[in-house]
């Protein structure tokens, strides 16, 4: 009984050093990015996680609106209900889909990299190269990453809740008949700023969730204790994107009960 | 005695259980390129990541100038940094930048020059690394022994007053290798930097050390001079040195430093009767042939002087060796002065002819090359050491070879 309370007491405070530092470690990274010479590795970050995962991104946000359209409009036509079909589908993306997915898959496609480029740098000793050379690594490689998500991942949730509302047009009206003056007109009657805004909101705290964590995890690849060299940042890419997974949906849930 | 430029007051440092170092002490000297060897894993990268601040001991002080690096302020803390640059083991190389941005990259983020300037810096460091067919090349499509250079160029980039290189001559052969140390040497020599070398290449690399600091086990085995660390006999530094050292030069494949004094020996212990031996000094000046060469072709000029001598004076029972990165020291034990003094006028005429056309193809300099080879003969006797028998060749020295590429063009 002592050790098991003994366990959980260690894994609590190793928890909560973990927090801490992940805490720190984002600080210094938001504060960095105002530095000077900033500008141009934001610039190219946001290429790779926000321009280069816009295919996925709009993928996703077309099939899942059309998912969306086809399960609502079977369930809504049984209360011969169906002309709410666009503000049923627009406000489950703008509120909670658009933002969870797309952060979802930003993690998945950029995220992962991020980590594994990061841990890679971090074992074959260039970021103790880029200390040497008085390039502070934070700032180098961590704060473009941050800003880049903090500009990308709301973008991408519009680029998603746009060509989502396009995929339940395409589902409702163009293969279920639902009137196409309705389904546009529910979409910008129901749909209200305060619904943007707490995309918007959502958009922004999973960019610095994912970010600071697949980040993080990375930067300390060489601290695990379960495994070294190459294996470890494996190890830590497959950790970056299901605690990012995870933290998203606890996120969500929080930011949801706060925005309610 | 000067303070010296940094010094190291009993620094202990342990990973988990295993102490790497023990209640070290050590100094280095402003100016003088200090080595640092012992075996590997010894612990001698960590030793020098404690001078940059990537590793802080566990107990002890580090000092620069005479202040600890632990109690120093941000601003003395930025400044000594700016002024210490590190070449790794393993390069560390962007993998993701040309070697371009590589050698770039500290100008870019640490400094205003503009993109001219910036461009200009990092190709005069690419011409004297040799660098210039991969310069937009990535690190990966490159040698091992071009990615050092790479890592070479970027270190010394930013003009710094104090390099600390982590083996940077493995995985190069033997013209590059010392291309690189010569490249040490010289750069020392210019910019007065400090060097602290951490290299396995003996002797290569005593030929451009002013001290050795020999790590073992945790401790300092030796600080001091080569010659002294000969005169030493101490087992440990013997076994080590006779370890890492080959029987061969690798650059002219002459006898090794260790094996010469050996042969020495023995050769002054088989003659009966007179106890001496005849012993002549080649010598020419490897600077000035750096300066209108380059490094690497310098050196081949150096092997191909070994091979000459070797060829010439081995079939007469002698033998010979490197003693500096450009002197040539040839021991004949069944040949006596007046013989050796004929043999080397016949030596030189056919060095001349052989010589020139070779060195002056290198030169492609439009400026003509003016070199000269040296030799001095004197006679050595049993319990005269290598170091007299240097200085008393080099008083009889005199001119044996003048190469000129003006006449020959």
């Amino acid at each position: 009984m002592k050790s098991l309370i003994d366990k959980l007491g260690n894994r609590a405070i190793v928890l909560i050093n973990n927090l801490g530092s992940t805490a720190i470690f984002f600080g210094r990274g938001f504060i960095m990015i105002f530095r000077p010479k900033q500008l141009a590795p934001v610039i190219h970050q946001i290429y790779h996680i926000g321009t280069r995962s816009t295919n996925i991104v709009i993928m996703v946000g077309f099939f899942t609106g059309m998912v969306l359209g086809l399960q609502l409009y079977y369930e809504l036509i049984k209360f011969g209900s169906e002309g709410v079909l666009g503000a049923a589908v627009a406000l489950s993306l703008i509120r909670e889909l658009g933002p969870v997915l797309t952060a979802i898959m930003i993690t998945a496609r950029a995220g992962s990299s991020m980590t594994a480029e990061i841990g890679i740098q971090r074992i074959s000793e260039q970021i103790d190269a880029l200390y040497t050379m008085r390039i502070d690594p934070i700032r180098f490689l961590i704060s473009p990453r941050i800003a880049a998500s903090i500009i990308s991942f709301p973008i991408l949730t519009v680029f998603f809740d746009l060509v989502g509302i396009v995929g339940g047009y395409f589902t409702g009206v163009v293969l279920l008949g639902v009137n196409s003056g309705v389904y546009i007109h529910r979409v910008h009657a129901s749909v209200e700023m305060v619904d943007i805004n707490g995309g918007f909101i959502k958009a922004l705290v999973f960019a610095i969730i994912v970010s600071t964590i697949c980040c993080y995890q990375g930067y300390f690849t060489h601290m695990r204790k379960d495994s070294y060299g190459a294996k470890s940042v494996s190890l830590s890419t497959t950790s970056a994107v299901v605690t990012s997974c995870i933290m998203i949906l606890i996120a969500d849930y929080v930011v949801t009960a706060f925005l309610m | 005695m000067d303070t010296p430029l940094i010094e190291f007051r009993d620094v202990s440092k342990s990973f988990g259980s295993r102490t790497v170092l023990n209640k070290i002490d050590l100094k280095i000297h402003e100016g003088h390129i200090t080595t640092i060897i012992g075996k590997s894993g010894i612990g001698k990268s960590v030793l020098l990541k404690h001078i940059i601040g990537l590793l802080a001991p566990d107990e002890g002080d580090i000092l620069f100038q005479g202040v600890p690096l632990s109690r120093m302020k941000k601003s003395e803390w930025d400044s000594y940094r700016s002024n210490i640059s590190y070449m790794f083991q393993n390069n560390a190389l962007f993998d993701s930048l040309t070697i371009f941005d590589n050698i770039a990259l500290p100008l870019r983020q640490t400094t205003n020059l503009n993109s001219k300037e910036i461009e200009k810096k990092v190709m005069l460091r690419v011409e004297q690394t040799e660098l210039n067919e991969v310069v937009y090349k990535y690190p990966s499509e490159l040698s091992g022994g071009m990615q050092k250079r790479a890592a070479l160029a970027r270190a010394l980039v930013t003009d710094p007053e104090i390099v600390l290189f982590d083996e940077p001559t493995t995985g190069q052969d033997p013209i590059r290798k010392n291309a690189i140390l010569s490249m040490i040497a010289q750069y020392k020599r210019k910019f007065n930097f400090t060097a602290i070398v951490i290299s396995h290449e003996i002797p290569d690399i005593f030929f451009i050390s002013d001290r050795i600091i020999l790590l073992w086990e945790g401790k300092i085995g030796f600080q001091g001079t080569y010659e002294e660390a000969i005169e030493l006999h101490h087992p440990m530094v013997d076994e080590l040195l006779y370890s890492l050292e080959g029987f061969q030069d690798e650059l002219t494949g002459l006898l090794s430093k260790q094996t010469f004094r050996a042969r020495y020996e023995t050769a002054l212990s088989r003659t009966r009767k007179k106890k001496t031996v005849t012993a002549v000094l080649f010598n020419m000046n490897l600077d000035i042939l750096s300066e209108a060469l380059g490094h690497t072709a310098s050196l081949e000029v150096v092997k191909s002087l070994g091979d000459y001598i070797n060829t010439h004076l081995d079939a007469l029972g002698g033998f010979s060796a490197r003693q500096s990165r450009d002197q040539i020291l040839t021991i004949l034990p069944h040949v006596d002065i007046e013989e050796t003094e004929e043999m080397i006028e016949e030596f030189s005429s056919g060095l001349e002819e052989k010589w020139m056309a070779k060195i002056c193809v290198w030169s492609s300099s439009e400026d003509s090359l003016k070199l000269s080879i040296f030799a001095g003969i004197t006679v050595a006797s049993s319990g005269e050491d290598i170091e007299s028998i240097i200085d008393k060749a080099r008083n009889n020295q005199k001119i044996i070879a003048s190469i000129d590429c003006k006449h020959w063009r």
